[in-house]
């Protein structure tokens, strides 16, 4: 029954990002970047990290969906349907996917990458406890140091997009 | 569950894969930036992954988990700047078209 889920999250996953690239439209890029997180949020209740797949919900599928949204809304451009990607341009990405494809299905076609681990057994792992018992003990310089990164950023942010004496008075773009 | 290791990091690869024919292909910067987010979390599955076969019963492997955290939240951090360097780019350029882009190449 597991395995099954885990094909049919995986096969969704793997085909709503393909559908993301490929659509031309951004809003449906943005819809199918949904889908897309939500499998992998799926995908992360299967390894039993019941918290992270909250938090990848949340914040992807929440906040940051929202927010590109929100840009695609500002912004409005008209014409990003009418373009289409030169053919070099279609020939150089499809060549790099397939050698990344070819290479990471080779490898574990092969049986490079050794024998297959056995699903271990765990005991707290899945606590949303231990995750936090973790974050205030060991991790707790760096989680310190996310917080103020993120206040960085927002206020970052703030700067960037107002609309101050130094965004407004420059001069028009000399081509 | 008997979907092993290789299961997880054959999705991961393909879906790091798809985000680098994303970034390749598409002209629209805001979805070479969704394609670039896809890519952080192929990497988060193969770390979750990795972390949970390699767990025992006495050690259950948390470190993984909590370095997937600290991706998650420098993305959001790092969307929102993203997002604001591309608004600022569209007020001044008026156009978000990569291909369009190109004050530095003469």
């Amino acid at each position: 029954m597991e395995d099954i889920l885990f094909y049919i999250f995986a096969a969704g996953t793997l085909l709503s990002a393909f559908l993301m690239v490929a659509s031309r439209n951004p809003v449906n890029s943005a819809m199918f970047l949904i889908v897309s997180f939500v499998g992998i949020a799926a995908l992360f209740v299967m390894l039993e990290s019941y918290f992270l797949a909250v938090i990848q919900v949340l914040v992807y599928a929440g906040a940051v969906v929202v927010l590109f949204l929100f840009i695609i809304m500002l912004l409005d451009v008209e014409d990003s349907d009418k373009i289409r990607p030169k053919i070099f341009t279609i020939v150089a990405g499809g060549l790099a996917f397939a050698l990344l494809a070819i290479g990471v299905l080779g490898l574990f076609a092969s049986g490079a990458g050794g024998p297959e681990p056995e699903l271990p057994m765990r005991t707290a792992a899945s606590l949303s406890r231990n995750f936090g018992y973790q974050l205030f003990t060991k991790y707790m310089l760096p989680f310190q140091m996310i917080g103020f990164l993120l206040l960085a950023a927002m206020v970052g942010v703030i700067y960037i997009s107002k609309k101050g004496p130094t965004a407004s008075s420059d001069e028009p773009e000399k081509e | 569950m008997t979907v092993g290791l290789n299961a997880f990091l054959t999705v991961s690869g393909l879906l790091f894969a798809i985000g680098v024919f994303g970034v390749l292909l598409r002209r629209n910067t805001l979805v070479i930036y969704m394609s670039l987010e896809l890519m952080l979390n192929a990497v988060n599955l193969a770390l979750v992954s990795f972390s949970r076969y390699n767990a025992t019963p006495d050690h259950s492997m948390m470190d993984g988990p909590v370095f997937v955290f600290f991706i998650i939240t420098v993305a959001a951090a790092e969307v929102a700047v993203g997002l604001a360097i591309i608004v600022a780019l569209y007020r001044k350029r008026q156009t978000i078209f990569v291909s369009e882009l190109n004050a530095l190449k003469n």
